[in-house]
């Protein structure tokens, strides 16, 4: 039931929210400002806040120095492949997991987040030596998989809350009007799970582009994406405020946009169901 | 509630998904452990044979070891005691009512969609610079002397660094939990006569209680392996070599890869002592 | 042609068997309604006919060929579902035309089947929308129109009209009682309310824990129960029991009246009681009638007319023309 509140009490609330709202947006306002910023001004003293001249000369640096738009490109093609690699490769076995559920159910998919868990460095080596092996190292082939393989889980499981959400009696009536089990999960629950599907796409491109451990160690010129791309900045040579934060902010603009469409999901899908 | 052919249906949908995560895991599990008892040095001389036990042994006894340790313990607790408990109070706050809800919380949620390299380097630079860095100059305005952050006070330096990105999950999740608490249940205790810090304690934080064992968890599965954060500010210097960082530098910098296994190993037994307790609170949610 | 026969059918969930050995033939053309409180087994029943479940020991053969393997899709039959299980996310359209689409039937003979059945059941005018905007009774008529295009050899219905309002389920009823009378085809249909089996069915089939308690006409079920169970589950309101000593009497174990074969008076009759509740319906009215030897409370039926209240004592006389008799074992004798 609400209950009204005095005017008073709801201004100090909303003060007090947007000032801490605010100051821990700040990081993110200041690298988006300051990419704006000539270099004198990104570090000059004291530091300007808005008064400045505004440029966009530090993105058109940044794209042509670095050859930014092969990062950006190998970042959209390991994110967006792995996950719907992992989405067609979860599809299925959630689907037998919500509809045709056994005792082992349950077991299988704990089993499946405790891949999750497995601590990346502890199989750095023979992942890496996997690679080498297969001439697969520094590859775009090599990041979708092990993405898709790190994210499987968290898709299956996805996946697996929103199909249960489905009742059963649909696709028996698929079932009953002639519907090959093809059919019945590409014309009766894929459709009917779309939202569901699409928030699980959502929030695996977003755990995919900014993964950090893989992307790093994997990779070396050829196929690394933007978080090898503004890792590199991290070089003294590289120091350049204003050219450091439009890196930064073409890295995480389309993803921070994507991330406030995919928050209602966020919290079941990272909790595996355990809040909601 | 099925048929034998639906069943059979199932087993094979699911095998490729099986199959595969069985391979992530076993493939990489069985040859660390492999590597582990072996002297191999891919730059310098590669397989030596075996040696059983001794990188094990040898692992735990470097001077390097307890200090990474202690080092992985006192980010990852200094992380989650910032995290929950600045968490509970930003989520009790966003759960009042205000004008812009939406939008605020757009903006606490967004560190954590920054990719943790950028977070780093951000923060490495723009903020924590000794000459250039904004702290440097809001120390200088007070009229202190600016803070060498990173070499001074490394490990509070990527601690902060660390919740910044954590603070938002942690939020997040608090606050769907304290927004599904029964409304009528704050309000029978307020006809009760409770104050309203007898409220949050008896009520608002036993109902958080499950959430935050959630939010502890999962962060510590996760911030147990940060990598990204220590290798773009210190690369594990100034004492900021995390269990982590230590056997990345055993495999990939010195390529050691048998000592780097048997530091592996421990690091697989370490997360999944922690992974035990979360499954049973996931498996539990399960059957209900 | 739908004839279905069961022989020897089994089911068992891990080791508890739901249906026990049970043979059971339904006729072409027959409209079936299997009858039985919940958890008796008759939806269990239908879905292994259906072939949404797997017999665990048994035949079922469909139009004199063994079905018992084939999966649903293989049998010709159609299925109406207890929550309608349209697909929300095509238009009603789009919905009866899916079981065509699978069967591959042509695109001029899909429009004419829908045009057909949307006409036979008032739909033409919401062909275009969407599940969601239709009211239960529409979303029934849609579930049925997704059955009638298949031309199924046999239609099973699964409490096809327990979401429904009482009102609204009345004139389903009718709906479909017509829609037999017209296409001949054979019907099953499931239901706890036996009023919708008196009132529907060709032949009730009553179950009770798996097991099959009689088969007949509704009539015969009402004339002549095999046994307790069917004499107080078949008619409303429910058959009176008469036990003990009062019943030996007739020489039986117990003995059943049905409300409506016993007269009431005010002044002389069999039995004495006491007026407990008195139900008016306007054109009748049932008295719970307490004191009665070996049957407390007695329900019999008065017209509408008669007038007594709580406490009054009233007289009853039983039809003696419509006695029941039962042994210990529950079993009629006659």
């Amino acid at each position: 039931m609400a209950r009204s509140v005095t005017q008073q009490r709801k201004i100090i609330n909303t003060a007090a929210a947007w000032a801490v709202g605010l100051l821990i947006f700040f990081p993110i306002l200041w690298t988006i400002l300051t990419s704006f910023k000539t270099e004198a001004q990104a570090i000059s003293d004291p530091p300007v806040f808005l008064a400045f001249d505004w440029t966009l000369e530090n993105y058109s640096v940044v794209m042509e120095r670095s050859n930014y738009m092969r990062f950006l490109w190998n970042s959209v093609i390991i994110a967006g492949g792995s996950t719907l690699l992992g989405i067609l490769i979860a599809i299925p076995a959630a689907w037998s997991m919500a509809f045709v559920p056994s005792k082992r159910t349950k077991d299988i998919l704990l089993w499946m987040l405790s891949t999750k868990m497995l601590p990346a460095v502890g199989v750095l080596y023979p992942i890496y030596l996997i690679f080498i092996k297969m001439g697969l190292l520094d590859t775009r082939i090599a990041l979708v998989i092990v993405l898709m393989l790190i994210n499987l889980p968290i898709i299956v499981w996805m996946l697996y809350t929103y199909f249960k959400e489905i009742p059963g009696e649909i696709l028996e009536a698929a079932r009953m009007d002639g519907a090959s089990l093809r059919d019945e999960v590409l014309y009766v629950l894929t459709p009917m799970a779309i939202p569901g599907i699409a928030s699980t796409i959502l929030l695996n491109v977003i755990l995919a582009w900014n993964e950090a451990f893989w992307t790093l160690n994997l990779t070396a010129a050829k196929a690394a994406p933007l978080t090898a791309f503004i890792a590199s900045y991290s070089s003294p040579e590289g120091l350049f405020y204003a050219k450091l934060s439009a890196a930064s902010t073409m890295a995480i603009a389309p993803i921070l946009i994507l991330g406030w469409f995919s928050q209602k999901q966020l919290v079941s899908g990272l909790t595996f169901g355990a809040v909601k | 509630m099925a048929t034998q052919h639906s069943r059979s249906a199932a087993r094979i949908m699911m095998a490729p998904a099986v199959i595969l995560l069985l391979g992530w895991m076993l493939v990489p599990l069985i040859m660390t452990l492999f590597f582990s008892f072996k002297k191999y040095l891919p730059l310098r001389g590669g397989d030596l044979g075996w040696v059983g036990f001794e990188n094990y042994v040898r692992f735990v006894t470097s001077s390097s070891f307890w200090p990474s340790v202690l080092t992985t313990l006192v980010i990852v607790g200094g992380v989650l005691l910032i995290t929950v408990i600045l968490g509970v109070l930003l989520a009790i706050l966003l759960n009042q009512p205000m004008w812009g809800q939406g939008m605020v919380r757009i903006l606490v949620i967004a560190p954590f969609f920054v990719m943790p390299t950028v977070s780093a380097l951000v923060w490495k630079n723009m903020f924590m610079d000794p000459v250039n860095g904004l702290f440097a100059h809001l120390w200088k305005f007070f009229g202190a002397s600016p803070v060498e952050w990173l070499t001074q006070v490394p490990m509070t330096s990527i601690i902060v660094i660390v919740s910044w990105q954590w603070l938002p999950f942690a939020t997040l999740i608090l606050l769907t939990a304290i927004q599904s608490l029964d409304g009528e249940q704050l309000e029978a205790s307020e006809m009760d006569g409770a104050p309203p810090l007898a409220r949050f304690a008896f009520i608002t934080l036993p109902h958080l209680g499950r959430a935050i064992t959630v939010v502890v968890l999962i962060q510590t599965i996760f911030l147990l392996s940060i990598f990204a954060e220590i290798f773009v500010t210190t690369q594990g210097a100034f004492g900021t070599r995390t269990l982590t960082y230590l056997i990345y530098q055993r495999v990939l910098e010195s390529q050691n890869v048998g000592l780097g296994s048997a530091g592996g190993v421990y690091a697989i037994i370490l997360a999944n002592i922690v992974a035990i307790f979360l499954m049973r609170i996931v498996g539990k949610n399960l059957d209900a | 042609m739908g004839q279905i026969q069961l022989q020897q059918v089994t089911k068992s969930f891990g080791n508890v068997e739901v249906i026990p050995p049970l043979d059971l033939t339904i006729e072409d053309g027959e409209f079936t309604v299997f009858v039985g409180p919940s958890g008796c087994g008759k939806s269990t029943l239908l879905r292994l006919i259906a072939g949404l479940e797997d017999v665990t020991s048994g035949h079922i053969a469909i139009d004199g060929t063994d079905a018992t393997t084939l999966p649903p899709a293989k049998r010709g039959l159609a299925m109406v579902f207890q929550s309608y299980a349209l697909y929300p996310h095509m238009s009603v359209r789009k919905n009866i035309a899916f079981p065509m689409r699978m069967a591959k039937v042509s695109q001029a003979e899909q429009d004419k089947r829908i045009d057909a059945a949307a006409k036979a059941l008032n739909l033409t005018d919401y062909l275009d929308r969407r599940p969601g905007q239709l009211s239960g009774g529409q979303r029934q008529r849609v579930a049925i129109g997704r059955a009638i295009v298949r031309e199924p050899e046999a239609f099973l219905f699964d409490e096809p009209l327990s979401n429904l309002d009482a009102a609204l389920r009345v004139g389903m009823r009718m709906e479909i009682s017509e829609l037999h009378e017209k296409l001949k085809t054979t019907m099953i249909y499931v239901t706890h309310d036996q009023v919708e089996a008196m009132t529907m069915a060709d032949k009730i089939v009553v179950l009770q824990a798996g097991v099959i308690e009689q088969v007949g006409s509704p009539l015969e079920l009402y004339r002549s129960p095999q046994n307790k169970f069917v004499a107080g589950f078949i008619g409303s309101p429910k058959m009176n029991f008469v036990e003990g000593a009062e019943a030996a009497k007739y020489g039986a174990h117990s003995v059943g009246f049905r409300p409506e074969h016993i007269s009431v008076s005010t002044t002389e009759g069999t039995w004495q009681g006491t007026v407990g509740v008195a139900e008016h319906l306007g054109s009748d009215t049932y008295l719970h009638i307490h004191g009665v030897p070996g049957c407390d409370p007695m329900t019999v039926r008065a017209s509408g007319e008669f007038t007594v209240r709580h406490g009054d004592t009233v007289f009853l006389t039983p039809d003696m023309n419509h006695i029941h008799k039962f042994d210990a074992d529950g079993l009629r004798v006659s």
